[in-house]
């Protein structure tokens, strides 16, 4: 029988012990005497979250498809069980074989919200591995970070060793062959890093050195070890049709947030919002075939006995084959008790039609996501989404039987003002006045309009990483306008307004376009306790306040300031695949309210295109875009 | 056709709570192929019942759950289609067709259960277990006060314990086994009556001091006053 790190008493009396048992359907076991490298995965939040990461379950599957490698994971332990792993001196531990994280060889995390970045240190403190890079031996795992955050890496750079921009089935095998390498001929740890530093898509932060000028700004970062490049490369992967897919994805015991099959249809997105990051690092847009869909599909329910599958991308109305798969799924699957759930679709006649089959109208509801309240901003932040189509779509599905509308809005986007705020409360006015167009016999009650702001992030990579964020007053100050113009409107009882935290989204601004100096704030928070800050109930900002004063640090220096032009950024020795030239033709453009229409209408020159595949046109427009790189 | 399912939960899937488990089956019927009917609706859920929850912690030899199916080949290929797509900690040990009538019910039949309490190593047993036994067992009545939702009312716990017996293993551990009465009427846990009993020998058990291990689960086919308690399992038929 499988042996278990916690004895019965402490899984008896902590909250969901599943969490930490392993052994779910398709986890992996291997034997560890007959692997080389032991890699444990991490996801650094609590296991339901965790567990509904894709991306961590095609590197899982991709992994342990090489014999000489066991592929594991780990979550953060929740708060009640972090207590008694303290109190107990208990080192954390990889779920399928209950082994030690610090045994390991690879210790990979994957940074997918800055809020999760405490959790980083509570994974490294309870494994009881060095904080500091610099202080590891060979005792220690190679930890290596992954993931959208990945692309601003600085404020975490003195914790980990190596870091992997982009995608990661191109490059980890590589990384692994040179480990082993490394080992066998007995090498040091500074001679794997070197070698590290060498393959694609590797970025060794301890490699490079920063001066800063004496305002605070970045005046030079250079290498300082002739392995590491100047340029970091993102990694792309080609052909997302022939690649690494899990076909026996984990299933948990417990119900994980996404307790469903993911079928990731298309990465990358044509539309060019100017705010969106994953619709910046993740070009050019590349589909998967229609038939390995469909075979994925099939396998995939087929070996964990899901009851729902849903389409993941950045937006499903773009999939050239949306028509054939989803008709293929309702005709495999509608009379077998699957669900399918279909997000980020454009409501018209075709989502409308696909969506009344699949789900409850009564119950279920639309969701638009214009972001902007007028339609000045709407160009500024390049949201192709008009109030006509809006209303259009609203009316149809209200025409269809549907009451029940959501509406995601940003505040504090560059050149808002009162007016596109209170445009907000004016679209969902417009909205319930179409409802209320309807003949009483034939609607169903009342309408329900819920409107829900988060407040903008200004985020590397994108035409507003020179945009200046807002202060936590004048988030609170904008939501209040909106609040009382909702108030304002006829139809008030048939909306809801709902808005985000400002505290935290300030937080995640510092660390968003963070430099190296805010490690030191980051360290101060998790020594005075703080933990799960996404988690409302455990976000202290008092004690975040005290640790930026405590590290001398300005934090409007990250947030509100405006940048220069020329500015050089922490997260500028990333060759992204977009150009700076072309992110800061957008910023222009975006103040200029100028539209710049999406990839399929016509190539605006990004950059993309160096890596020939996708949405993206032949290799003509290559060569001119190459002179872009080094700009 | 309505059929019963028979199967051992052990070593870490006692970690897993009733709702888990449920869940857990639903998955694994889709996995295993097994053509189970649905209810009717806009959103169908499978038609499954489940006997008697088992609590967090406690292992079990007889664990039931009641299911309808469209067609299958025998109860042999059910059992190895099941049990080729479980997990380790379940295995499925019979699959049986019963009767069609709304009284065959699993849950509505469960009468009485067999329970094996261990104490853990961790636990000093007190001097003189088993004299003590003996005369906690040979009273006239067992009072107790069982907490409800509603609140407290006292429960006279000997009618309820249809048997009792101080076990010594080869070890010379210590092994009690129960036959109570369960479902829905008088639900008694081996808890209860263990802690009744250290009340009446006067020492205290510590939380999670006691290993629970359900035997199996009975329906009553005599009556009240001459009961005659049947597996759940034998109400069924292979095919």
């Amino acid at each position: 029988m499988k042996k278990l790190a916690l004895n019965d008493e402490i899984l008896l009396q902590i909250d969901k012990p599943a969490r930490y048992l392993g052994n779910e359907i398709n986890a992996v076991m291997k034997n560890p005497d007959t692997v080389d490298v032991r890699f444990c995965m991490c996801f650094p939040d609590v296991y339901e979250i965790g567990m509904s990461h894709l991306g961590i379950q095609i590197l899982y599957d991709m992994f342990n498809q090489r014999e000489d490698v066991w592929c594991e994971r780990v979550y953060s332990p929740w708060t009640d069980l972090d207590k008694v792993m303290r109190e107990q001196k208990i080192p954390l531990f990889a779920l399928e074989s209950q082994d030690p994280v610090r045994s390991f060889d690879f210790l990979g995390i994957t940074l997918q919200y800055e809020m999760c970045y405490t959790n980083i240190l509570q994974i490294l403190d309870l494994s009881q591995i060095p904080l500091n890079a610099s202080e590891r031996t060979w005792d220690d795992p190679v930890v290596i970070g992954g993931g959208p955050c990945a692309v601003n890496p600085e404020p975490l750079a003195e914790f980990f060793d190596l870091f992997y921009i982009g995608e990661g089935e191109t490059s980890y095998f590589a990384l692994i062959d040179a480990y082993k390498d490394v080992k066998k001929k007995n090498g040091s740890r500074q001679e794997f890093l070197e070698r590290a530093a060498e393959i694609p898509g590797i970025y060794v932060p301890s490699f490079y050195e920063v001066t800063y000028h004496e305002d605070g700004t970045i005046a030079s970062m250079e290498p300082v070890n002739s392995h590491a490049p100047r340029k970091v490369k993102r990694q792309v992967v080609t052909d997302l049709t022939h690649t690494y897919y899990p076909k026996k994805p984990l299933v948990p015991f417990i119900k994980a947030t996404q307790d469903r099959v993911v079928l990731e249809i298309q990465r990358g997105c044509t539309r060019g919002c100017r705010f969106c990051q994953a619709g910046m690092i993740y070009r050019p847009a590349r589909e998967r075939s229609l038939e390995m869909l469909e075979e994925a599909a099939l396998e995939m329910l087929k070996n964990t006995g899901h009851e729902e599958i849903s389409l993941s991308s950045l937006s499903s109305s773009d999939f050239s084959h949306l028509q054939e798969l989803v008709t293929f799924l309702i005709d495999t699957f509608g009379n077998k008790g699957v669900n399918i759930s279909l997000p980020s679709l454009r409501i018209d006649a075709f989502s409308l039609d696909v969506m009344g089959k699949v789900q409850d109208v009564r119950k279920s509801s639309l969701t638009f996501a214009p972001e902007a309240g007028s339609q000045r901003l709407r160009d500024v932040i390049n949201k192709g989404l008009t109030e006509e189509v809006i209303l259009n779509g609203a009316g149809q599905a209200f025409e269809g039987g549907w009451n029940k509308v959501k509406l995601y809005f940003m505040l504090g986007l560059p050149t808002e003002t009162e007016e596109d705020q209170k445009g907000i409360a004016h679209l969902a006015e417009k909205i319930a006045r179409r409802y209320y167009e309807i003949p009483k016999d034939q609607r169903n009650g009342k309408c329900q309009i819920t409107v829900s702001t988060s407040f903008f992030v200004p985020k590397p990579f994108t035409p507003f990483q020179w945009a200046p964020m807002c202060t936590r007053e004048e988030f609170l100050e904008k939501a209040h306008t909106v609040n009382s113009e909702i108030k304002e409107q006829l139809n008030r009882k048939s909306i809801r307004y709902n808005w985000h935290e400002a505290d935290v989204t300030v937080l995640e601004g510092i660390f968003a376009r963070g430099d190296r100096r805010t490690a030191k704030a980051l360290r101060l928070a998790y020594e005075k306790g703080c933990l799960f800050d996404s988690w409302s109930e455990y976000f202290h900002n008092d004690l975040w306040m005290d640790a930026f004063e405590e590290a001398g640090i300005d934090t409007d220096f990250y947030t509100t300031r405006k940048r220069e032009a020329d500015e050089i950024f922490p997260w500028d020795f990333i060759d992204i695949g977009v150009t700076r030239k072309f992110l800061q033709r957008e910023w222009l453009r975006a103040q200029e309210e100028t539209v710049t229409p999406n990839c399929k209408a016509q190539c605006q020159g990004c950059g993309a295109t160096r890596y020939h595949t996708g949405i993206c046109p032949g290799t003509d427009s290559l060569n001119l875009m190459e002179g872009e790189n080094e700009a | 056709m309505k059929i019963r399912i028979r199967f051992r939960k052990y070593g870490i899937m006692k970690f897993i709570g009733h709702l888990d488990i449920m869940r857990y089956f639903q998955k694994a019927i889709r996995r295993a192929d097994i053509d189970i009917c649905y209810s009717s609706g806009f959103s169908p859920h499978m038609i499954m019942s489940f006997a008697s929850p088992l609590g967090v912690g406690l292992t079990s030899d007889g664990e039931y759950l009641d299911i309808e199916i469209g067609n299958e080949l025998s109860s042999a290929s059910a059992v190895q289609r099941l049990n080729h797509v479980m997990a380790e900690g379940v295995e499925v040990l019979s699959f049986r067709k019963i009767p069609e009538e709304k009284s065959s019910n699993a849950m509505s039949l469960v009468a009485a259960a067999d329970y094996e309490v261990r104490f853990r190593d961790s636990f000093a047993i007190p001097e003189g277990l088993e004299n003590d036994w003996n005369s906690f067992l040979s009273q006239d009545s067992i009072s107790i006060v069982k907490k409800t939702k509603k609140g407290e009312r006292e429960l006279d716990l000997k009618p309820l314990i249809y048997q009792a017996e101080l076990r010594r293993e080869p070890d010379e551990s210590f092994c009690i086994f129960l036959r109570l009465s369960s479902g829905s009427a008088d639900n008694v846990k081996p808890e209860l009556v263990l802690e009744a009993f250290a009340a009446f020998a006067g020492f205290s058990i510590p939380e999670f001091a006691l290993l629970i291990h359900r035997k199996d689960l009975y329906a009553n086919t005599g009556s009240a006053e001459q009961p005659c308690f049947v597996s759940l399992e034998d109400l069924g038929e292979e095919f």
